[in-house]
């Protein structure tokens, strides 16, 4: 086994340096993304090391309850930190974030848990789980989040574009294809964009980490292919449910498009 | 004769915002012939009225009836298609004029019509345009060509009624005659089918010009009729 080198204190407040370059971006061109920054950076910091203290805890437990709930916590977060990105917003978003982001997730991740686990007895194994869960949900929230900010902004823009079809008597989902097509596609271009490169530009995070762990190549590449074919899946998964939900809140019965539930969320400071 | 047949009744239509009563009890009847014309002062509510009877609004109270029947959720869309609202401003598609006129025949509630290039040749012919402005790129057009588009787009539909808001407000003189005689030419066509028309315009000459009656908006309220204009029946 290669060790691995250690990483100093003062290595990772160097590197942690870096955020500046985007402080610096977020300054000149007054994105006034700069509080935003700072919180992520620390948020980085903090929850990571949190993990590192909880993660050979929750690698050790035993009961099935206790790792569901741990994966009940991360996927509600997942769920609504996917609605806070939309420039816009509307009642109810972030209950239909927190059901695509859920139903995706943890249907892609049983199968694959069915499908690996040969006895079944352990499917809650939190070594298995938890890191799945977690590669699953960091992706699918990003496509999601993309959708639906992609959606609700063409919708807010093409508005008389979708109410003239409505008014030549278009049903809601006549209305609003355009928009809804563009929105899927935007949600899953970055996953199909990552399996293009990975192995040729990127080296998968897992994957690595298990080679420099000792693991054989040979089994740490199909593990990653397993996990890049579930996020695939699953990004689709929740990009699909999340635009149709959200046509679904936009339109009322009666196929109009409520744009006035449509309210633009306040610049981030 | 066709005239006493109710196509569209709007009774007391009421829209709040906040504590604003942007229409209050607003109520029309529209019977197969009429030619209405709804003037009012800019914030009135005439277009948030007009928008309501298209049911592209929320209303606040009130209802909506289709020749007798209050409209089920449902078929609204069916509704819409028959009582066809017309957009002050067109938007701009991509595509060519042509492209852009064959849209409605794509949804479900038109697929059984048939699009009628001839018949476009020919209504093209009476403002002016052959039929190479249907080969145009729609987002070159300028905004009163794109007004025609739209409102032809409407009327090839054979709609009951059309919903007219301020069509014309942006246009030059020309353009906007052009866009009346179009809907003139439909309504002299349709007088033996039952059709309607309700135009929204803030120029009284003509709201004079294309109407046989017409009704004054104020803050909210919609007025009985201020003048009986002329008869064209």
């Amino acid at each position: 086994m290669i060790a691995a080198i250690e990483i100093t204190t003062w290595q990772i407040a160097l590197a942690a340096l870096l955020i500046l370059i985007n402080g610096i971006v977020s300054f000149r061109f007054r994105l006034g993304m700069e509080r935003t920054l700072v919180f992520a950076a620390i948020r980085t910091v903090v929850q990571l090391w949190l993990l590192g203290l909880i993660l050979t805890w929750v690698f050790e437990l035993k009961s099935w309850w206790l790792v569901l709930s741990i994966a009940a916590v991360m996927t509600t977060i997942a769920g609504w930190t996917a609605a806070s990105r939309p420039k816009y917003r509307f009642p109810g978003m972030r209950r239909l974030t927190l059901a695509a982001v859920w139903a995706s997730s943890w249907l892609l991740t049983g199968y694959v848990i069915c499908l690996l686990m040969a006895d079944l007895r352990s499917w809650y194994d939190p070594q298995y789980l938890i890191p799945l869960l977690g590669m699953v949900l960091g992706n699918t929230l990003n496509g999601i989040s993309v959708a639906l900010s992609s959606l609700v902004e063409s919708m807010s823009r093409r508005r008389v574009e979708v109410e003239t079809l409505t008014a030549l008597g278009a049903t809601r989902m006549e209305a609003s294809a355009d928009a809804m097509r563009d929105a899927i596609r935007t949600g899953m271009i970055p996953i199909i964009n990552s399996m293009m490169v990975v192995g040729l530009v990127s080296m998968p995070g897992m994957m690595t980490g298990q080679v420099i762990a000792g693991m054989d190549p040979a089994q740490a590449i199909r593990y990653q292919i397993v996990i890049m074919f579930i996020i695939a899946a699953a990004t689709a998964a929740g990009t699909v449910s999340v635009v149709y939900l959200a046509t679904w809140k936009l339109f009322g019965p009666d196929h109009r498009f409520r744009y006035e539930v449509l309210l633009e969320r306040e610049k981030q400071t | 004769m066709t005239l006493d047949i109710e196509l569209v009744h709007a009774s007391s239509l009421v829209r709040r915002v906040g504590d604003q009563t942007l229409l209050n009890q607003a109520s029309l009847r529209l019977f197969a012939g009429d030619r209405v014309a709804l003037v009012g002062n800019s914030g009135s509510g005439k277009s948030l009225f007009l928008r309501s009877l298209a049911m592209l609004e929320p209303i606040d109270d009130g209802q909506i009836g289709w020749r007798g029947h209050v409209i089920a959720p449902a078929t609204a869309p069916r509704y819409r298609s028959r009582v066809i609202y017309v957009h002050q401003q067109a938007a701009d598609y991509g595509g060519t004029v042509e492209q852009v006129l064959h849209r409605p025949f794509e949804l479900a509630v038109h697929r059984e019509r048939q699009f009628d290039r001839d018949w476009l040749v020919a209504r093209l012919e009476t403002v002016g345009r052959s039929a190479s402005f249907l080969e145009k790129d729609h987002q070159r057009l300028s905004g009163g060509e794109r007004q025609l588009v739209a409102c032809l787009r409407a009327i090839q539909l054979q709609p009951e009624v059309l919903l007219l808001d301020e069509p014309t407000a942006a246009l030059d003189q020309t353009a906007a005659l052009q866009v009346e005689a179009l809907v003139s030419q439909w309504l002299g066509e349709s007088q033996g089918h039952e059709s309607a028309m309700v135009w929204v315009s803030h120029d009284h000459d003509q709201a004079v010009r294309v109407s046989n009656v017409i009704y004054q908006m104020q803050a909210g309220e919609l007025g009985t009729f201020t003048e009986q204009v002329k008869e064209k029946r």
